[in-house]
């Protein structure tokens, strides 16, 4: 089973960029102006994010270096260990539903303090890459169309952050352990 | 709310920071910081110049339309109450193929689009409808194929298996989704029989 999982992130990209490009020529379609045509969007795409990405950044790294975060941690200990999470990660899904960018900032924190390649590298990867910002989603697609009562969509959407986050930490112990 | 954490943050760097003695923590976590974020956005240009890149062809090449058909029975699965042919179940249907693409720009259009379509099916103008609430579970949950920004900051981070993750992370997802359908039901019935 696990074999498997591993197969599929080693094969995805490859597969992906040998498929997609053989089916588009397939078609005739002509695969380099396309390339060249969607890959422009991608510096303006990265360029916007930058001053969320600062904002966030320097918000986690004045709350991290300062010993802030360390203390709220050590707050949190003993429920951590009583579900035996990391408590690294915590912040990270606290922060997922709201800001993808905050969530995304405390994650760079805990590869600059125990690299991409660790069990936490991981594990706060698998948290930030399989879940969307909840609350972000539901304000724009509600917003859109002008709509006041959401029902139980709140309810759903942070439900679902809750299951991927214990899914995450589940999935990345068995393997990654 | 985002106002309130971000406030909180640096506020309780701040006071941590005085409390210690040590003032001077902020300043250079501020000035690092801010520089980190210009390092990691330029880390992160590479892999989604490349992916969007890749991306287009897939558009282009009617993959995105293709995957949107195959997906067409698990979504009139999902949206009983959407009849097959409505213009919002095509939309529907983008969005999904868009989002499992990692094609967040092309999806988000898309979805807006398909709640547009469902609003003119909603009765009651203010309160959301079923549909709506399950477009949302699927949209929030984040199934994806290719998670790139994730994967860019581990290769700015020199990781010597960036695209490890991708699996783990399917599987989580996928769970959540599946999870997030079945208490999008769950709260479906339970509404309707209240209403």
């Amino acid at each position: 089973m696990f074999e498997f999982i591993t197969l599929i992130s080693k094969w995805m990209l490859p597969a992906l960029i040998v498929f997609i490009p053989l089916y588009a020529l397939f078609k005739k379609v002509p695969i380099y102006e396309s390339f060249v045509e969607g890959a422009k969007e991608g510096f303006p795409t990265v360029i916007s994010i930058i001053p969320h990405l600062v904002a966030m950044m320097v918000a986690v790294a004045v709350f991290r270096d300062t010993g802030a975060m360390q203390f709220y941690l050590h707050l949190l200990s003993p429920i951590s260990n009583w579900f035996h999470i990391p408590s690294e990660v915590i912040p990270i899904g606290l922060l997922r539903p709201i800001s993808g960018i905050g969530a995304l900032a405390f994650v760079e924190s805990i590869y600059r303090e125990f690299g991409p390649d660790s069990f936490l590298g991981k594990l706060a990867s698998t948290i930030q890459a399989s879940s969307d910002t909840t609350l972000y989603v539901l304000t724009v697609y509600f917003g859109a169309v002008g709509i006041k009562r959401s029902l139980y969509a709140l309810k759903v959407g942070l439900w679902a952050d809750f299951i991927g986050f214990v899914a995450s930490l589940a999935v990345c112990s068995l393997m990654f352990l | 709310m985002i106002h309130y954490i971000w406030m909180f943050l640096l506020l309780s760097g701040v006071v941590a920071a005085a409390a210690k003695g040590r003032i001077d923590l902020v300043t250079s976590a501020t000035l690092t910081g801010a520089k980190d974020a210009i390092t990691v956005c330029f880390g992160l240009i590479s892999i989604i110049v490349f992916w969007l890149g890749m991306m287009q062809i897939a558009q282009d090449a009617g993959l995105v339309r293709k995957l949107a058909k195959l997906l067409g029975p698990i979504a009139r699965f999902l949206f009983p109450s959407v009849p097959a042919d409505h213009p919002a179940m095509g939309y529907i249907l983008s969005n999904m193929s868009a989002n499992l693409f990692g094609l967040g720009s092309a999806a988000t259009p898309m979805g807006l689009k398909a709640m547009e379509e469902l609003q003119k099916l909603n009765p009651d103008k203010q309160t959301a409808t079923p549909a709506m609430c399950t477009l949302l579970a699927i949209n929030t949950s984040g199934l994806t194929l290719i998670p790139t920004t994730v994967i860019g900051l581990r290769l700015k981070y020199d990781s010597l298996n960036p695209t490890e993750i991708i699996g783990p992370t399917m599987i989580a997802t996928f769970i959540a989704t599946s999870m997030a359908v079945l208490i999008d039901r769950y709260y479906q019935r339970k509404y309707s029989r209240k209403g």
